[in-house]
C-alpha cells in the first residue's frame, strides 16, 4: 500500500475511534441536560460535532471535591459548593462537561480520573450502576420521606437509593391563549381548536409536538399512556420489569391507530417535519397554538412574551388520562470517589436542605424534588404547579438499562406510522426488535 | 583507532544533547506516575525508548538510525498500537455492563448490596486515632440516639464511660476522648478508601460511616463464594453462578445481576456480524449504498470541480479571483455547521428548499429523495476541493501539446479529451482514490444530515441512507449501550475492506500511468 492509502486507512481508523468516544449520544438515553426528549432522537446531531472536536474531560487534580455537571447548571452549583466548601475548610471545583456527560463520566471513572459527584437525570442510573460507576447513598428514613414519592422511586434501583433528587420534570400542554382555548378536555377537542385557529389564519400548525424523522417516544409517552399502552410492565415491588414489554399490547396499538389517524396521510396534525429543533420556536413565533413540551422550554416561552397557559396533555376521548414520563435530576456519588466522606456529606446533609433546593430552582425553574421546597416554590410560581399537576397520572421514566433498547425501535415505528406505514405491523415489529435486543444484552 | 570517551562526547552537537536530555527528562517525569500505578509495562517501554534514543543519538555510528528511530517509535505509538488494541478489543465483550474485571465486579456487587437495617438507629460518628498521625490505625466513637457512647474497631464495639469523653451538647457527637485524638472532617475524608473499607462488626451486620459524622448499621444482601464462583442473595436465597462475564441465576429463571465483567469471547463478535440476522440482513443493502455513495460523491464533485476549473481557466474569463473566492466559500465553512444547516433546509414543511421552489418534496422522509439530499450536500461540501485540485492540475497541461493538437485540426472537445483530461486524470487519480476512501467512511455527513434515515418500518438499525460506518456505529452503540468489542470487530472488518479497495485502486492508477506515459 502506498503512503496515501495508509493515511486514508488511518483516517478511517481514527474515525471509528472517535465514534466510540461519542458512544452514548446515539444510545438514545434521554435527559442529557435541558431537553430530555431531544437527545433521544434528533438532537443527537447537535451532540456529535462537539463530542468529536473537544477532548474528553479530566478531573481537576488540585481540589478536594470535584463535581461534574452540564454547562448550564455549573455556575449555580459552583455557588452552593463554594459555601459548603468554605464551611468545611475544603476546596471544591465544579467542572462543566458540555457534551455527553454520561459516557464521559463512565469512561473517566473507569480510568480513575472521574469526579466525586456527578449530576444527571435518573434514567442514567441503570447504566451507571451496571458499569460500577456510582455507589448507593444511605439516606435516612426521614430524608427518604422528605422527597416526593415519584422522585424517590426514580432514584431507587434494585432496592437501593443511588442519588439525591433535586428537580422533577415532565411534559405538559402549553397553550397560546391568544389563539386557542386553554385546557382542552380531550385530544380531539384540542385538535379541533387548533385546526379552527389554522382555518382562521391565525396559525399554520394545529399542534407543535416534536416527532422528527426518527420519532420521539419521550414526547409520545403521554398519549401512549392515555391509550392504555406502556413500555415496561412493573414487578410486584413497583419497579420496571424488562421481561414485560408492552409496546405491542392492545393499548399501544390503539395509540398507533391514533398516530395514523392524525398522521401525515390523515389529518396531518402529527408531522415528522416538526422535531426538537423547531417545535418550541413554532409555538413562540405564533405559528402553532399548542405545544407539548417540558419546563426546559419555559425560559424561551417567557422571553417570547406571549400569553400562555399550562395544562395537562389531554387524553384521547373515551380513553384514559395522559401519562407523561416523570424524570428526575439527581446528584450521584462516584463509586470510585477520591473523597467519599465529603461527597456523601455534601449530597446527603447539604443538598437535602430546603434552601439549597429552592436556590437551585431559581436558576433552573423545575419543580424541586423536596416536598417542602416544592410547596414553597409552587405558591409563587403557578407554572411549576401547573407542570406538577400535568404529571398527576405520570409514570417514572424507566431507569433500567433495557430502556436503551426501546428508544430506537419505538421511535422509528412512531415516525413510520406518522408517515403512513401500517400501525399494527409497525408496533409488532418494534416490540420484536426491542425484545430481541433485551434478550441479547 | 580508539577515541577517549570525553573526546567522543565533545564531538556531540548541541541539538542532539538537548534532544536526548528532553527525552530523559520526560522519562524521569513519567516513570514515578507509572510506578505509582503499578504499570510495569509502561515503565519498561519508557526505559527502553529512552535507552534506544540515547544510544542512537549519543553514539557516532548509528547515523541512519537517527532518522529512522523517531519515526518508527511514533509509528508504533500512533498507528500500530491503536490497531493492535482495536484488534485485541474485538475479541472481548468490553462495553457497557462489561467494563470491570471480575474481582472489581464482585466487589461492586457486594458494595451495592449493602442495605441499612430497617428501623435501625443512626450514630453520631467521630473518628479517632491513638496518636496525631492519620496514616495510622483509627477507631470509631459512636454516640447512639440515647447519648450512649461506644468505641468501634475491627473487632467490635466496646462501651465507653461518659467520664472519658466530651460530647457536643446538641448532637451528642464525641468531641474529645481521653487518650484519643479526634480527627477533623478533612482528616476523616483524607482516610479515603481505608475509611470506605472500614466496618465495625455487630450482631447481624456492621457499622459503616456515611458522610463525615454519621454512621449506620448495614448488612450485605449479596454474598460471594469464591470457591464456587457464586453470588447468593441472602434475602431470597437465590444463587447466581458466574458464567460468561456475568452472574446468572442458577434456577434457570434467566435473571442476571446488573454488573458484569470483561471476558474474552473469541471470534464471537466477528461471527455475529455474519450470523446475526439483524446485522447480516441489511448488511448487503448498506454495503451497496456505501459503495454507490462513495463513487457518486467522488464523480459528482470531481465533475463539477473540473468543469468550473476549465471555465475559470478560459483565457477570456474575467473576475477570476472573485469567482474563485466565492467558489471556495463552502470549503471555508466548518462542515459540521454546513451539514446541520442543510439538514434544516431539507425540512419538508419548514425548510428553505421547499419554500423557495414551492415544492412539497419529502427530502429526508422518502428513501430516494434522502439519498439525493445526501449526494447534493456532499457535492456542495466537496466540489471546492476538486476545483482547487483541477485548477492546479490544468496549469500542468503542456500548452505546446494543446497548440500542436489544434494545429493538427482537433476540435476544442477533442483537445480536452485527448490532451487535457489524461494529464489531469493522472495527477488527480490518487486524490480521487483517497477521496473515495474518505467518503466510504464519511460518518459525519450521514450522522448530521439524515442520521441514516428514513428508516423502513420495522428496521431501527439500518436506514436508507446509512453507510457502513454509521450503520455499525448504531449497532455498536445504539441498542444495548456501548459495545466496544463488537465495534472493534466491525472497525477491523471495515479497515480490511477499505484497505483492499484502496489497494486495488492504486494498482489501477499505476497501470493508468503506464498507459499514458507511453
Amino acid at each position: 500500500m502506498t503512503t496515501a492509502a495508509v493515511a486514508v486507512v488511518a483516517a478511517a481508523l481514527s474515525l471509528t475511534g472517535c465514534s466510540s468516544s461519542a458512544s452514548k449520544s446515539a444510545a438514545g438515553s434521554t435527559s442529557s441536560s435541558s431537553t430530555p426528549s431531544a437527545s433521544s432522537s434528533s438532537s443527537s446531531a447537535a451532540a456529535a460535532p462537539s463530542s468529536s472536536s473537544s477532548a474528553p474531560p479530566v478531573r481537576d487534580p488540585n481540589t478536594d471535591l470535584v463535581i461534574w455537571t452540564d454547562a448550564q447548571r455549573a455556575p449555580v452549583l459552583q455557588q452552593f459548593a463554594q459555601s459548603f466548601a468554605a464551611a468545611n475548610g475544603i476546596s471544591v471545583s465544579v467542572q462543566p462537561v458540555a457534551t455527553d456527560l454520561q459516557s464521559a463520566y463512565v469512561t473517566a471513572t473507569a480510568a480513575g480520573k472521574g469526579p466525586d459527584i456527578v449530576v444527571g437525570a435518573t434514567d442514567w442510573i441503570g447504566n451507571l450502576v451496571q458499569n460500577g460507576a456510582i455507589a448507593p447513598l444511605p439516606l435516612t428514613a426521614a430524608q427518604k420521606g422528605s422527597f416526593q414519592t415519584t422522585a424517590l422511586s426514580a432514584v431507587t434501583y434494585n432496592g437501593q437509593v443511588y442519588g439525591v433528587p433535586y428537580a422533577t420534570e415532565n411534559l405538559a400542554l402549553i397553550t397560546n391563549t391568544g389563539q386557542a382555548p386553554a385546557n382542552p378536555a380531550t385530544f380531539e377537542d384540542m385538535v379541533a381548536n387548533g385546526q379552527a385557529a389554522v382555518k382562521a389564519g391565525k396559525d399554520s400548525e394545529a399542534l407543535a409536538m416534536q416527532i422528527g424523522q426518527q420519532g420521539d417516544p419521550y414526547t409520545a409517552q403521554p398519549l401512549l399512556g392515555s391509550a392504555g399502552g406502556f413500555i415496561f410492565g412493573t414487578k410486584a415491588d413497583g419497579s420496571y420489569d424488562p421481561a414485560q414489554v408492552g409496546v405491542d399490547n392492545a393499548g399501544s396499538k390503539a395509540f398507533a391507530a391514533q398516530l395514523a389517524k392524525y398522521g401525515e396521510k390523515g389529518q396531518n396534525v402529527f408531522k415528522r417535519s416538526i422535531d426538537a429543533n423547531n417545535a418550541v420556536s413554532l409555538f413562540t413565533s405564533g405559528k402553532a397554538p399548542y405545544l407539548i413540551s417540558g419546563p426546559w422550554a419555559l425560559e424561551q416561552i417567557r422571553k417570547a412574551g406571549l400569553k400562555y397557559a399550562i395544562s395537562p396533555v389531554p387524553g384521547f376521548a373515551g380513553m384514559g388520562p395522559s401519562q407523561p414520563f416523570v424524570g428526575v435530576q439527581a446528584f450521584y456519588v462516584s463509586a470510585k470517589a477520591k473523597n467519599t466522606a465529603i461527597a456523601q456529606e455534601f449530597t446527603l446533609n447539604y443538598l437535602t436542605k430546603k434552601d439549597v433546593e429552592e436556590a437551585l430552582y431559581k436558576v433552573d425553574p423545575r419543580a424541586p424534588a423536596l416536598t417542602e421546597a416544592y410547596d414553597d416554590v409552587s405558591k409563587t410560581d403557578p407554572d411549576i404547579a401547573a407542570f406538577q399537576a400535568a404529571a398527576a397520572h405520570g409514570v417514572v421514566l424507566p431507569q433500567i438499562p433495557a430502556m436503551s433498547a426501546v428508544w430506537g425501535p419505538l421511535g422509528i415505528a412512531e415516525a413510520a406510522i406518522v408517515g403512513g406505514a401500517d400501525p399494527n405491523t409497525s408496533m409488532t415489529n418494534a416490540a420484536t426488535q426491542i425484545k430481541a435486543a433485551i434478550a441479547k444484552g | 583507532m580508539t577515541v577517549a570517551p570525553y573526546e567522543r562526547l565533545a564531538r556531540l552537537s548541541w541539538p542532539r544533547v538537548v534532544f536526548v536530555g528532553l527525552v530523559a527528562a520526560f522519562a524521569v517525569l513519567t516513570i514515578p506516575t507509572l510506578v505509582d500505578k503499578h504499570s510495569w509495562t509502561g515503565v519498561t517501554i519508557s526505559v527502553a525508548v529512552t535507552a534506544i534514543l540515547a544510544y542512537v543519538y549519543l553514539t557516532p555510528k548509528r547515523i541512519a538510525a537517527r532518522f529512522l528511530v523517531p519515526g518508527t517509535i511514533l509509528l508504533l505509538a500512533f498507528q500500530v498500537y491503536p490497531v493492535a488494541y482495536t484488534i485485541t478489543t474485538a475479541f472481548t465483550d468490553y462495553g457497557d455492563g462489561h467494563r470491570l474485571s471480575q474481582s472489581q465486579a464482585v466487589a461492586q456487587i457486594e458494595a451495592d448490596s449493602v442495605l441499612e437495617q430497617p428501623g435501625a438507629q443512626r450514630y453520631e460518628l467521630s473518628v479517632a486515632t491513638k496518636t496525631t498521625d492519620t496514616p495510622g490505625a483509627f477507631v470509631f466513637f459512636l454516640t447512639d440516639p440515647n447519648g450512649k457512647v461506644e468505641r468501634g474497631d475491627a473487632s467490635g464495639l466496646t462501651p465507653v464511660p461518659d467520664s472519658q469523653v466530651t460530647k457536643d451538647q446538641f448532637t451528642g457527637k464525641v468531641t474529645a476522648a481521653v487518650g484519643w485524638h479526634i480527627l477533623t472532617g478533612i482528616q476523616v475524608n483524607g482516610l479515603g478508601q481505608r475509611l470506605s473499607a472500614f466496618a465495625v462488626p455487630t450482631s447481624g451486620g456492621f457499622i459503616k460511616s456515611v458522610g463525615l459524622s454519621e454512621a449506620y448499621i448495614g448488612q450485605f444482601t449479596m454474598k460471594y463464594d469464591a470457591a464456587a464462583h457464586t453470588m447468593t442473595d441472602t434475602r431470597t436465597n437465590t444463587v447466581y453462578k458466574a458464567s460468561g462475564g456475568e452472574f446468572k441465576a442458577a434456577d434457570g429463571s434467566g435473571k442476571t445481576l446488573p454488573i458484569g465483567w470483561k471476558v474474552g469471547v473469541g471470534f464471537k463478535n466477528f461471527t455475529s456480524v455474519l450470523t446475526n440476522a439483524t446485522i447480516r440482513g441489511p448488511f448487503l443493502r448498506v454495503l451497496i449504498w456505501t459503495i454507490a455513495f462513495a463513487i457518486l460523491s467522488v464523480l459528482t464533485t470531481f465533475a463539477l470541480g473540473l468543469l468550473l476549473a476549465v471555465v475559470m481557466d478560459h483565457p477570456r474569463m474575467r473576475g477570476r479571483k472573485l469567482y474563485s473566492s466565492l467558489l471556495l466559500l463552502p470549503y471555508a465553512m466548518p462542515a459540521f455547521i454546513t451539514t446541520l444547516v442543510w439538514s434544516s433546509m431539507y425540512n419538508k414543511d419548514f425548510g428553505l428548499l421547499n419554500k423557495l421552489f414551492g415544492t412539497h418534496i419529502d427530502w429526508l422522509g422518502s428513501p430516494w429523495a434522502a439519498r439525493g439530499s445526501v449526494l447534493l450536500t456532499n457535492l456542495w461540501l466537496g466540489f471546492p476541493y476538486m476545483f482547487l485540485v483541477c485548477a492546479g492540475l490544468l496549469q500542468a497541461v503542456p500548452q505546446e501539446l494543446k497548440e500542436v493538437a489544434r494545429v493538427d485540426g482537433a476540435s476544442a472537445f477533442r483537445v480536452f479529451r485527448s490532451v487535457t483530461m489524461p494529464t489531469v486524470l493522472i495527477g488527480a487519480m490518487p486524490l480521487l482514490i483517497a477521496s473515495f476512501g474518505y467518503n466510504f467512511n464519511n460518518f459525519n455527513l450521514i450522522r448530521l444530515l439524515t442520521d441514516g434515515g428514513p428508516y423502513p418500518s420495522g428496521s431501527s438499525t439500518a436506514g436508507d441512507t446509512d453507510i457502513l460506518i454509521s450503520y455499525t456505529y448504531r449497532l455498536a452503540f445504539g441498542g444495548q449501550g456501548a459495545q466496544y468489542g463488537l465495534a472493534s470487530a466491525i472497525s477491523f472488518l471495515i479497515f480490511v475492506l477499505v484497505g483492499l479497495i484502496l489497494y486495488g485502486g492504486f494498482r489501477q492508477t499505476r497501470q493508468l500511468e503506464e498507459v499514458y506515459a507511453r
